[in-house]
């Protein structure tokens, strides 16, 4: 890794604990800043015990493992949208578009529905709905990608239109309404672990694959020429990008925008190349996490917003900005 | 050394090589002609295994190419494709190394590195290594597509029509650096359009009509009027000019036969 890339991977790491930091002292009731600092450290350093145990149980219980999450599903929808559009070398990919979101949210329904456990059940659909969608685009043992990106929108508006349905005869549960805008509100230090486990693992596997990314974007004729086994580099690209949306749309429904936008303002930062561009995109995507949820939490309090609207509202018009700024096409 | 053994091949019901054989050895520089539709660039694509022939074989060295891993066939055989064009903002450098592929492990090495920077030496793109693949003219892009070509190091490097969107001096730029690549040892085999320059560059001509071979030797062989009539469809006079030691095609502009 270059110096430039090396020192572009440690800024952002640094953010990355500030904003973890920072944001854990923010909340409904005043803890400050050293004060939080001190709980957090006293798990790794044997620390003086300054504060009151209703004060530990705040940080360490609620807003710890929230935003821990929170930094889980950013890093690992940064990443999968980051691999997505790459993969598909379309501008538009995120970590959705080819239906993950959709069968997550009719497991999701029906879980609430049927009171069975929402994670596991969206989690399931999730994978059903990605099965589903890459046995339709195989052709010979080949699966295009633009065929993969049409059979995943279409299998993805049909089970919007069970989700629909599942909402419109079963009345309105309000949470399926609030997991569909997607929340961190119900993070706790079980959906922390699960969601660690396969987020990371993901990400790691996922970041061995920079180099055939890159090579794959020259076109997958040039990449074959250039000795990549093409569709083995699709299948096994698409499974860990699946796994950790799936992973991240289970503890947290559907947040938008951020497997979209994330990649695509790295991009503009740092280049097309995804030995850098998958790293920064999953570390930038945690710290905007992060941030956003630290916003729902504070801007109209004691309401809470779901992150998923802000996401939207705050990073659209970020990217917007960048996209006039720089004035050329920046997904060439 | 390259062999192609009485190699066909059919797509969609349709007959588009037929008995295809062709020898190359290390340091030849073998020219492919013939008019458009003839097979040329299938024939490469069979050469190179992203197409499968219907019968027939591609030996390197006596191996078959055909069961090759990918990234076995990538250092037998490379590939300089028509037209290309990189949309991504990657710098030379980058471009360069991707030539690399089949031998990365992991992340690059000093071997790796070295190689890459001799290719752009060699190639004349060392100055542009930091520049951006997408701010280059067609003639600096081909030298940094040939540049990874040669970083590959394959033992067969085919090229398809490497110069045929270039002007004439770049053209010669690339059919030198092409020649040299021959030169050192690798056998180059290349589809080429402009007959003059393949005349002049090109130790051996295969001449393709139709899917099949109707023609093969050196210049004075293969460029024949009848061969050129029988292939093109068009009258043409050869001329031997001292100058050059080398033929010159004129086609007789209006006496279409």
């Amino acid at each position: 890794m270059s110096g430039r890339n090396k020192s572009v991977i440690i800024i952002l790491s640094f953010f990355l604990v500030l904003t973890i930091v920072l944001t854990t002292t923010i909340g409904s009731t005043d803890i400050s800043i050293d004060i939080t600092a001190k709980i957090l450290l006293s798990k790794f350093l044997l620390i003086e015990k300054t504060w009151t145990d209703g004060q530990e149980a705040i940080i360490n219980d609620i807003r710890f493992p929230r935003v821990l999450l929170g930094a889980l599903v950013g890093a690992a929808l940064g990443t999968a949208g980051c691999a997505m559009q790459g993969l598909l070398k379309n501008p538009m990919a995120d970590p959705y578009i080819i239906g993950i979101s959709s069968g997550a949210a009719v497991g999701a329904c029906l879980a609430f529905v049927l009171l069975l456990p929402v994670q596991i059940i969206s989690f399931v659909f999730a994978l059903i709905a990605i099965f589903i969608v890459y046995n339709i685009s195989k052709t010979e043992g080949k699966v295009p990608v633009d065929t993969l990106l049409l059979a995943g929108i279409a299998v993805g508006s049909f089970l919007a239109a069970v989700t629909s349905l599942i909402i419109y005869t079963a009345g309105v549960p309000h949470q399926i309404i609030f997991w569909l805008m997607g929340g961190l509100w119900t993070a706790d230090w079980e959906k922390v672990k699960i969601s660690f486990v396969m987020i990371i693992f993901g990400i790691i596997m996922l970041n061995r694959q920079a180099w055939n990314l890159n090579v794959m974007l020259l076109g997958e004729d040039q990449a074959t020429y250039l000795g990549i086994n093409v569709e083995h580099v699709k299948r096994y690209v698409l499974l860990f990008a699946v796994l950790i949306t799936a992973a991240a749309v289970s503890v947290s429904g559907i947040i938008g925008f951020v497997g979209l936008i994330i990649p695509h303002i790295m991009r503009i930062l740092v280049g097309p190349d995804h030995r850098i561009l998958l790293p920064s995109s999953a570390l930038a995507g945690a710290i905007f996490m992060v941030m956003a949820d630290a916003m729902g939490r504070t801007v109209m309090k004691p309401v809470e917003l779901p992150v998923g609207i802000i996401t939207a509202l705050f990073g659209v018009p970020f990217f917007i900005y960048l996209l006039r700024k720089r004035r050329k096409n920046i997904y060439a | 050394m390259l062999e192609v053994r009485d190699l066909d091949f059919n797509y969609n019901g349709a007959q588009i090589l037929k008995h295809i054989n062709l020898v190359a050895n290390k340091g030849e520089f073998i020219g492919i002609i013939g008019p458009n539709g003839s097979g040329k660039t299938t024939l490469l694509k069979n050469v190179i295994n992203i197409l499968k022939p219907g019968s027939g074989a591609v030996l390197i060295n006596d191996n078959n190419i055909n069961g090759m891993r990918s990234r076995d066939v990538a250092k037998n055989v490379g590939m300089v494709s028509q037209g290309v064009s990189i949309n991504f903002e990657f710098t030379v450098e980058d471009i360069v190394l991707m030539g690399r592929t089949p031998y990365i492990q992991g992340s690059e090495n000093i071997e790796d590195i070295d190689i890459v920077q001799d290719a752009m030496k060699k190639t004349n793109t060392y100055h542009l290594r930091k520049r951006l693949i997408t701010q280059l003219s067609g003639g600096e892009l081909q030298r940094v597509i040939i540049a990874r070509a040669l970083a590959q190091a394959p033992k067969v490097l085919l090229l398809d029509e490497p110069t045929s969107h270039l002007d004439i001096s770049n053209q010669i730029e690339i059919l030198n650096l092409i020649k040299n690549a021959a030169v050192k040892g690798m056998v180059v085999i290349a589809v080429i359009h402009d007959l003059n320059l393949a005349a002049y560059y090109c130790d051996r001509i295969y001449l393709l009509h139709d899917g099949e071979i109707i023609a093969t030797g050196n210049s004075h062989q293969v460029l024949t009027p009848s061969n050129i009539k029988r292939a093109f469809n068009i009258q043409a006079e050869v001329i031997d000019a001292k100058t050059t030691n080398s033929l010159y095609v004129m086609p007789v502009l209006g006496a279409r036969v």
